[in-house]
């Protein structure tokens, strides 16, 4: 049962790194514009 | 606009936009319309066959434009819409009308191939926005908006100020939520384990450990995002008014106060999982409302952007020169085009013309003018070309003075309180009255179980079903309304309508066609068909209505001669070698009218008298006629409880005519009312009841800012869209019918869940006085209150969404 006290704060501290990566990726603008890079990507580069 | 053709035996679909299109004579390509073709041709002489691989559907026909945009490098433009970056380069953000799927992405986005010195070009689908950097050593604005204008796609600047900010505001709520819904969810994870113990046992040190991680865990949703209802709370507080954060607030605060102290303790129940997963929920209804309105917000933003603050000035050397309306002064000389909005007011220098002034004064029908007349802004020109010298601009104008109107008119209206602000009031006192009880009873019997059921109970009842159930249902229906062509500013909206009061309706706009038509003849048929061949290449609104009349077609091969024409009077000519004049019937018949003349002009319409070889041949009374659907969408509103009436600047005579055509009381149809008469009506009328203005002209604005929801309807002047509630995108009354029965349903959703959620918090309540209910029967309580809401609103029928073709 120790080992509970290595991995609930291992666990709350990958959530903080998701957490930060969300709030990184919302501050760049990444979730101003959901439809467009939807089509963007089927749009093959000749 | 291109003319759709009827698809017959002998048509094709049109190659680049899909409609039926006459069968072209080569027998390769088919095409609707002139735009259309340029466009196909253009996409592969520039090898961008690609669009029509891109494409999911049938696009819109090709609006090409003509406009040179020589204004986008214009200094004062450029000041205003443009970054320039030290490099050399410039960014701008353009919102383009003509963008309606994906492939327009592609085609757009492809800009820098297509035209040199554009470094990037990024274009948000659904807002039709774009944005564009380019090399200003390289090329310039005006010819990237040209090359856009051949594709189809029409530029319009986009004031990004406000647009950031919002942006912003959208990021940082959707950050609260992010922080929120990950601090409930370990949060939850971590209670399972507490539960786990609870039900099996757990050694002591174990369940203080998860106690103080959950406490970690709820911290940051509780404190970043929760911060949103405490600061709200707050400000309800010091301005004495209440509102629905104020007893989330008490909840969260309290649940998450004593379970820390709990978890410091050692003892006694934690709420950590309830709390973050309240605080989580209440975010996501928040920002779908917010969402919501801010759609509509935008669309009406990029409307009004739409229209071109621009004026073709006749400089000194005698060019033409489009300007920026701003570097317009008194005494320049502007001309006019046919069909232009007039920019200024100004007195007319040269030409004579007909000038449509409904938008600002309501007049359904064209007015003549001669040099010497005076114009105002905001009146369009219909007929012929003219010059005006320019007396008055910007807020001197006629038109800035009804701006001003409408600033007014908004200030003065009345602000609602909320349905869920005024029954959160009685809310939080009632909560903590019970909370109260239930300590004073318990007291006596164990002070510590008193503390312990009165938190639970001030957890329990936390309202969180109560604060989705308006959020949720109002963005729903936002929705659902944006899709069904109602763009809705505002939730308030929805609770204005509520209770049935007076419709008021500006005639031209909504109750009939705005198109002249033959709506009356008497006389020989032949005649009509020979004035009708004489007027079809004279564009004078009158002209337009004879030359569609019956029978048109069958001169249509005639010779037409000597053609001579009196503006504001009528046309001589030779048709088919008969001598025909066609004109207002006092010019026609020089003064001697009968009495059906008289008739003809009592009802509101407007004589026209024709005489063929010098012989009266017959008189037709042309007038506006009512739209097809405008009897039903009435029997509609008055069903509700409406009391529909008509109050317009039109002339007394044509409001009466119409209004009797529909059948309303003679009471309720005023004519001839000013922009000032109009205000007082709406606001007597406001302060007795509910007043629904819908309008569309710059007269109505001032009206539509003051009454208790207004209405702008299609085809609307922009001063009309900035003052009103919610704008109309179809055009005629069935849009007003249908918002005012989809508010009445969103009211009527909003009320069923406020009942379930208030029904959900007293049997909570009870449980809690009574010491019956820990966390883990609230961790089950309120996620089920909350799920019965979201599940009410989103499958309830508010506002019935109409299959929308892009």
């Amino acid at each position: 049962m120790s080992l509970i006290y290595i991995l609930l704060p291992l666990a709350l501290v990958f959530a903080t790194i998701a957490v930060i990566v969300f709030v990184i990726a919302a501050r760049r603008g990444q979730f101003d514009d959901l439809d467009t890079p939807a089509v963007r990507v089927l749009f093959d580069d000749e | 606009m291109p003319t759709l053709v009827e698809a017959t035996s002998t048509t094709a679909a049109c190659a680049h936009c899909g409609l039926p299109a006459p069968a072209p004579a080569d027998g390769v390509q088919a095409f609707c319309c002139p735009g259309c073709r340029s466009v196909y041709a253009l996409i592969h002489e520039v090898g961008a066959e690609g669009f029509y691989r891109f494409r999911d559907g049938p696009t819109a026909p090709a609006e090409t434009t003509d406009d040179d945009f020589e204004r986008f490098d214009d200094a004062r433009f450029r000041a205003r819409y443009v970054q320039a970056a030290p490099d050399g380069t410039a960014t701008v953000e353009l919102h383009l009308t003509g963008v309606h799927c994906a492939a327009c992405v592609w085609l757009v986005e492809r800009l820098p191939r297509l035209h040199a010195g554009v470094i990037d070009a990024r274009l948000e689908w659904t807002r039709g926005r774009a944005r564009i950097r380019w090399d200003e050593t390289a090329t310039t604005l005006s010819a990237v908006a040209r090359t856009l204008g051949r594709f189809g796609y029409v530029s319009h600047p986009l004031r990004d100020a406000d647009g950031r900010a919002r942006d912003a505001e959208d990021r940082d709520l959707l950050i609260r939520i992010a922080v929120a819904g990950a601090s409930a969810g370990n949060a939850m994870l971590i209670a399972f384990a507490l539960y786990g113990g609870a039900f099996h046992g757990m050694a002591s040190e174990h369940s203080s450990f998860f106690c103080w991680a959950s406490l970690a865990a709820s911290l940051p949703g509780v404190v970043w995002g929760g911060s949103v209802f405490f600061r709200g709370a707050w400000a309800a507080l010091r301005s004495g008014a209440l509102h629905m954060d104020l007893p989330i607030s008490i909840g969260i605060a309290v649940g998450f106060g004593a379970s820390a102290v709990n978890t410091v303790r050692g003892a006694g129940d934690v709420w950590f999982d309830s709390v973050t997963a309240l605080v989580f929920l209440l975010l996501c209804g928040r920002w779908l409302q917010h969402r919501r309105q801010r759609h509509a917000a935008d669309a009406t933003r990029v409307l009004l952007a739409l229209a071109p603050p621009t004026a073709r000035r006749r400089e000194a050397s005698g060019r033409v020169a489009t300007v920026s309306i701003e570097a317009v002064d008194v005494g320049d000389r502007l001309v006019v085009a046919v069909d232009d909005t007039v920019p200024v007011d100004g007195r007319i220098a040269v030409g004579r013309s007909a000038i449509d002034r409904s938008l600002l004064t309501g007049e359904s029908q064209p007015v003549a003018v001669a040099p010497g007349d005076a114009v105002h802004a905001g009146t369009v020109n219909r007929g012929a070309p003219i010059e005006i010298d320019v007396e008055h601009v910007g807020d001197a104008t006629r038109l800035g003075k009804i701006a001003r109107l409408v600033e007014e008119g908004a200030r003065r209206r009345p602000r609602i309180v909320r349905l869920a602000d005024r029954i959160a009031a009685w809310f939080a006192g009632g909560v903590l009255v019970a909370a109260a009880a239930t300590v004073a009873a318990w007291w006596g019997v164990d002070p510590t179980a008193a503390i312990a059921n009165a938190v639970a109970l001030l957890v329990v009842t936390c309202p969180c079903a109560l604060g989705l159930a308006t959020p949720l249902a109002v963005g729903v229906a936002l929705g659902r309304a944006a899709s069904a062509g109602m763009l809705i500013k505002g939730g308030d909206v929805v609770e204005r309508l509520a209770r049935p009061g007076r419709v008021w309706l500006d005639k031209t706009g909504t109750l009939t066609t705005g198109d002249m038509r033959v709506v009356d003849f008497d006389g020989d048929p032949v005649a009509l068909a020979l004035a009708a061949r004489l007027e079809r290449d004279v564009s004078h609104p009158i002209a337009r209505a004879l030359a569609g009349a019956d029978g048109a077609e069958r001169f249509a091969d005639a010779t037409v001669d000597d053609v001579e024409a009196t503006p504001g009077r009528g046309v001589r000519g030779t048709v088919d070698g008969r001598r025909v004049v066609v004109g207002a019937a006092d010019w026609v018949l020089d003064g001697a009218c009968g009495d059906d003349v008289e008739r003809i002009a009592r009802a509101g319409r407007t004589p026209i008298a024709i005489r063929i070889d010098g012989a009266l041949a017959g008189i037709a009374a042309i007038g506006d006629v009512p739209r097809a659907d405008a009897g039903d969408a009435l029997a509609r509103l008055t069903d509700a409880g409406w009391r529909v009436g008509i109050l317009s600047g039109d002339r007394p005579e044509v409001v009466a005519a119409v209004g009797r055509t529909l059948g309303l009381a003679e009471d309720d149809l005023i004519g001839g009312a000013t922009p000032e008469d109009k205000l007082a009506r709406i606001e007597a009328d406001a302060a007795a009841g509910s007043v629904v203005m819908v309008g569309d002209g710059v007269n109505d604005a001032a009206a539509l800012a003051a009454a208790t929801v207004g209405v702008a309807v299609h085809g609307g002047a922009e001063a009309s869209l900035a003052a009103a509630d919610a704008f109309l995108t179809r055009a005629g009354l069935a849009g007003v019918a249908d918002l005012v029965d989809g508010a009445r349903r969103t009211r009527r959703l909003i009320v069923r869940n406020i009942a379930f959620s208030i029904g959900y918090n007293a049997i909570g309540a009870a449980l809690c006085a009574a010491g019956l209910v820990g966390p883990l029967v609230a961790a089950v309580l309120m996620p089920l209150s909350s799920l019965t809401v979201i599940t009410n609103s989103v499958r309830a029928r508010t506002f019935d969404e109409e299959p929308t073709c892009r």
